[in-house]
């Protein structure tokens, strides 16, 4: 049983988003760069499944510290397309994923279910196509047993369940577990784990992207309940209507 | 975004450990109408005192910044913010030993108990230590950790009860309005404030606010890395925040402090990773907070590792993850020292690059300056007066803390050059300098030739009596051809390049009432006079010593030391009179060359037509004559006690002067004489003072024994101070001391170098009426005596010719003799050699 989690170098954005000035990004200067959130879930329940996991990106050289991280936690082995992300769009990605998984043997790829920065929801669906593989998209956990991936998450009516036979596609959306922080023992051998690096099997179709625009802002729906002891009584009803407290 | 209040007396922009400090500090002292300003949120509004490890270690090899640490320490305590932990400094090499032993004589010369321990010690209080990592450790017991953050608060809030202040959170200052030299505004996204005074305690943002008045605050935003590991079941097992020591891995440039469950580790070892204030994230932009940068793993994982090492057990424990990790933003400055005082600006006062260990301190001596101008503690090396222009320059600082940066936990020698943006003032001398083998130290941006190779063939015509230095580190940064230049003078003549002096022209119809109001010494003398004259503040402390020529009867000129200089610049341009008096700096028009030694007078002779016998050209006056063609104005004065002249000349004919010179005097057996010379060695076998080492705001002329029978009438800053400390008993006395025998415990020769305790014969510390430890101020060869000469301050009682003591050196012990116990000097104390 071998997987392949497929991870992104994305900025950080859970502060202010700021865009780079052709408006083709985001601007990492501030924030600093990261794994999307939903990609370091889809690592986190690699690891709780087990075995050999490899961990991949298309990025630039600088994407080496989001692969190292994911080794850090417990990832086996890694592999590096070494590209520009902002000319790949979903389809290139996808074909280069399907390349690596392929080579691999692997039986199971891991993705989140989009990416922080661009979020185009593609990769996984045509992964899949690709391949010729079955996949789940929007789960939030997954299991493996018998050469069967079990995933659930939400659905729109509910709690939903899904079994397929491996070789599969998973996309993993946040929430179903928690991504644990590196050990020190684990960064230390991440450190030393060679990194397959390769170059992308064809040349990029390209994202079809004009430009990123920054929505305008959320109007403020912060009110003052008051000051001091005399805010209590405000307090008190919000925390009521909110459920927090029994009325 | 808040409204500010329309006016106040004082606007101290930031609330981080200084900014609060300052406000509680200046409300004690009687300030009202106080108005603090932060961008951020109270309390904690993202600058540097929201993300510091907290931990103080109190034993610096400075006096100035152990008293800032040691005066923070008691006002942590008296707010109830300071937990002792106790603190290891660790030595995984020989030569880091030897500094331990080394930090062993900061800590008895500051009165600091402190201990070298073994590793067994180290591991009976930090158990999950691997003891094969290090050999050795420097115990301070007092080390500890604070709330600094809760410090803050506590202060801000006493002042806000006083009704002394406003404090306005989340408005960020625009501008600083300055008019006729003087600040009077400030303006912010909440409104305009007009104000007498403001202080920039902004931190890492202090540049990009004082360019906004037009002045420079030479710090650079540095990033140090830090991660918390945890939780640690070792560390959980023990309630509260800290229950182990610190540890301070010294060779690795790494510490790690218990925090609660976790452990941090703090690294001082990667590269310098240096940011511009105005690249600084908003607080919206920012992750975590501005200051809390994103972590850059590839720098901190060398250190991970040998963190590793030294516990691996602990951080290795199951379950322990790195759940923090941040490049956290501090600031730096081009030589480590925080930059305090009152800009050029009037009114426009800076409180910056200060560290949580400082920042009480610092609070209250910039509060007491502001009120009283001066402070207790002494602060002159962390005077923002103390900036040249080219050290002004945002690129000085990136590369002069980019050098230092990695030396944070280094081994400094005392007399360590920097190697970055060098070359910055060249005396006009300097190229046959070189050729000359000259080896330069710097200061203020000057070259000065420490001392010359080509005078090496000396070595052997005075053989021991050059008093070579057996040990690496005695001699590091040191020749014995200094000595050998030393006795040549003495034999013949030294030509000295003291380019570097700060010269400055007082000139108009003020200009004595501003030299007389400055000065100590009588400056009412006929015009041709020169004065050597101390410089105090109101509390009789010394800001300066120097010497003033009397040029005209409206002109009079300054001339003082390069180091501090700008500083002594400042302070004359304070004290100006409102009549178009003017201060004017010539120190980029006038070079300095000096010519001393018995055949000077024979020398200059021969390149002068002027009258320059002892009657025609006496002792402390200055004119104007022709050397060799050229025009210069003559000083006869000595820092070195020989006959001579300093001769000032354009800048553009001084390289022919000083060629001159050289050629005219080898005939009388003149060499080029270095610093080495001009700065120790002559200057301390006369019992010369110097600034910086004996006197500082902290000394008085009657402890210094500098006093003079009569005290001149007119008024002076300082003279009521003065006039009290003649009449009161002296608490301490500054003595020469002589080293009797050098000789370790190892056979090797050991020569102090300074800042080491003065202990009784059998080892036992000594305290004077201050409550201070006697310290060597400068310690040097003196050639012509074939001592080795140390200057201290010393307890009355043991201030007596002949007294048997010692100095502690490298944790041995050094019989010494008090040689002198006022300014007499042990060589020549008639002065003949000067005549």
């Amino acid at each position: 049983m071998t997987t392949l989690v497929c991870i992104k170098r994305v900025v950080d954005s859970s502060s202010e988003v700021v865009l780079t000035e052709d408006g083709q990004a985001v601007d990492g200067r501030y924030a600093g760069f990261t794994t999307s959130a939903h990609e370091e879930c889809a690592v986190e329940l690699a690891v709780q499944i087990g075995g050999e996991i490899t961990v991949m990106t298309l990025g630039d050289a600088d994407a080496v510290e989001q692969l190292r991280a994911a080794l850090a936690v417990g990832c086996t082995a890694a592999v590096h397309v070494v590209a520009d992300p902002q000319t790949f769009g979903p389809a290139d990605v996808a074909r280069e994923i399907a390349a690596v998984a392929r080579d691999g043997g692997h039986d199971l790829v891991l993705l989140g279910n989009d990416a922080a920065d661009s979020g185009d929801f593609q990769v996984g669906i045509r992964l899949a196509y690709e391949l010729g593989w079955p996949v789940v998209n929007g789960v939030s956990t997954v299991s493996v047993a018998d050469g069967v991936v079990t995933a659930s998450g939400a659905g729109p009516d509910g709690h939903e369940t899904y079994r397929v036979p491996l070789p599969a596609v998973v996309t993993v959306l946040e929430g179903g577990v928690e991504p644990r922080y590196p050990t020190v023992p684990g960064r230390m051998k991440a450190k030393k784990v060679a990194i397959d690096e390769r170059r992308p099997t064809a040349e990029p179709t390209g994202p079809g992207r004009v430009r990123l625009l920054l929505p305008p802002p959320a109007p403020s729906d912060v009110q003052i309940l008051g000051k001091g002891a005399d805010a209590a009584p405000a307090v008190v009803d919000l925390l009521e209507q909110l459920g927090v407290l029994a009325r | 975004m808040a409204n500010v209040p329309a006016s106040a007396k004082v606007v101290v922009i930031g609330a981080g450990i200084v900014g609060n400090s300052l406000v509680h500090h200046l409300a004690e002292l009687g300030w009202r109408d106080i108005v603090q300003l932060d961008k951020g949120a109270l309390p904690n509004p993202g600058g540097s005192t929201g993300h510091a490890s907290n931990f103080i270690f109190p034993v610096d090899h400075s006096r100035e910044i152990t008293d800032l640490t040691l005066d923070s320490v008691r006002q942590y305590k008296e707010m109830g913010v300071f937990t002792e932990s106790g603190g290891f400094e660790l030595a995984r090499t020989e030569e880091r030993m030897e500094e331990l032993r080394r930090r062993m004589s900061s800590a008895k010369a500051w009165g600091i108990e402190a201990e070298l321990v073994s590793p067994e010690f180290v591991k009976e209080k930090v158990p999950f230590i691997e003891t094969d990592q290090f050999i050795g450790a420097f115990w301070t017991p007092s080390v500890g950790v604070v709330d600094s953050l809760r410090a803050g608060t506590i202060m801000r809030e006493k002042a806000l009860e006083s009704g002394a202040l406003t404090v306005v959170p989340t408005v960020e200052v625009v501008g600083l309005d300055v008019e006729d030299g003087r600040i009077r505004r400030v303006r912010t996204d909440g409104g305009d404030i007009e104000a007498e005074y403001v202080v920039i305690a902004c931190g890492v943002w202090s540049p990009k606010i004082g360019d906004m008045a037009g002045i420079s605050i030479p710090l650079t935003p540095a990033v140090h890395q830090m991660i918390s590991v945890g939780p640690c079941p070792q560390l959980a097992e023990r309630e509260g925040e800290i229950s182990f020591p610190i540890i301070r891995d010294m060779d690795t440039f790494c510490y790690e402090r218990q925090h609660g469950a976790d452990m941090e580790v703090g690294s001082y070892a990667h590269r310098a990773i240096l940011h511009e204030p105005e690249d600084i994230p908003s607080i919206e932009q920012a992750k975590l907070s501005p200051t809390e940068m994103p972590f850059t793993s590839d720098d901190f994982d060398p250190q991970l590792e040998q963190a590793y090492e030294l516990m691996p057990e602990l951080l290795g424990a199951e379950g322990a993850e790195m759940r923090y990790a941040i490049n956290g933003l501090l600031s730096l400055t081009c030589d480590g020292n925080p930059i305090l005082g009152e800009s050029l600006v009037k009114g426009l006062w800076t409180a910056a690059a200060v560290w949580i260990k400082e920042g009480p301190g610092v609070g209250r001596a910039v509060a007491e300056w502001m009120t009283h101008g001066h402070s207790e503690i002494d602060v002159h090396h962390s005077d923002i007066a103390r900036f040249h222009p080219h050290q002004m320059r945002r690129e000085h600082t990136r590369l002069r803390t980019t050098e230092s940066f990695i030396k944070t936990y280094g081994i400094i020698h005392p007399a360590e050059q920097y190697e970055s943006d060098r070359d910055q003032r060249l005396s006009p001398m300097h190229a046959a300098q070189q050729k000359l083998g000259a080896m330069f130290f710097e200061t203020a941006g000057w070259e000065r030739p420490h001392w010359y190779e080509s005078n090496a063939g000396l070595l052997e015509e005075y053989g021991d009596a050059t008093m070579p230095r057996e040990h690496e580190w005695d001699a590091r940064w040191w020749s014995p051809i200094i000595n050998a230049e030393h006795l040549q003078m003495r034999e013949a003549a030294g030509v000295i390049d003291l380019s570097a002096f700060q010269v400055f022209d007082i000139e108009g119809p003020g200009a004595l009432d501003t030299v007389q109001r400055t000065c100590v010494a009588q400056c009412d003398v006929a015009v041709g006079k020169v004065i050597y004259t101390p410089v105090l503040d109101a509390k009789g402390g010394f800001l300066s010593d120097l010497t003033v020529m009397r040029l005209g009867e409206d002109h009079f000129r300054v001339v003082t030391g390069g180091a501090h200089g700008r500083a002594d610049l400042q302070w004359f341009g304070n004290q100006l009179t409102d009549d178009g008096t003017t201060i004017t700096d010539r120190t980029d028009e006038v070079s300095t060359i000096g010519l001393w030694g018995p055949k000077a007078r024979t020398i200059l002779s021969a390149l002068t037509d002027d009258d320059v016998s002892d009657e025609g050209f006496g002792f402390l006056t200055c004119r104007e004559i022709t050397v060799g063609g050229v025009s210069v104005l003559a000083s006869r004065i000595s820092y070195v006690g020989e006959l001579g002249w300093e001769l000032y000349v354009a800048m553009d004919d001084a390289a022919a002067l000083w060629d001159t010179l050289l050629e005219t005097g080898a005939d009388h057996g003149a060499v080029p004489v270095g610093i080495g010379v001009y700065g120790t060695t002559g200057r301390i076998e006369k019992g010369y003072r110097a600034f910086g080492y004996e006197l500082d705001s902290e000394r008085s002329i009657v402890e210094a024994g500098m006093q003079r029978p009569k005290v001149k009438a007119a008024d002076f800053v300082g003279r009521e101070a003065y006039l009290a400390q003649r009449d009161a008993p002296v608490q301490s006395v500054l003595c020469t001391l002589v080293v009797d025998d050098h000789t370790s415990a190892s056979g090797v020769k050991r020569y102090m170098l300074g800042g080491e305790p003065i202990l009784t014969r059998s080892g036992e510390p000594l305290t004077d009426g201050h409550g201070h430890h006697p310290y060597v101020t400068t310690a040097g060869s003196a050639p012509s005596l074939g001592k080795h000469v140390l200057l201290a301050y010393l307890p009355p009682a043991e201030a007596s010719i002949g007294n048997q003591l010692a100095v502690s050196y490298m944790e041995e012990l050094y019989p010494v003799t008090v040689g002198s116990v006022d300014a007499t000097a042990l060589l020549d104390p008639t002065n003949d050699r000067i005549r």
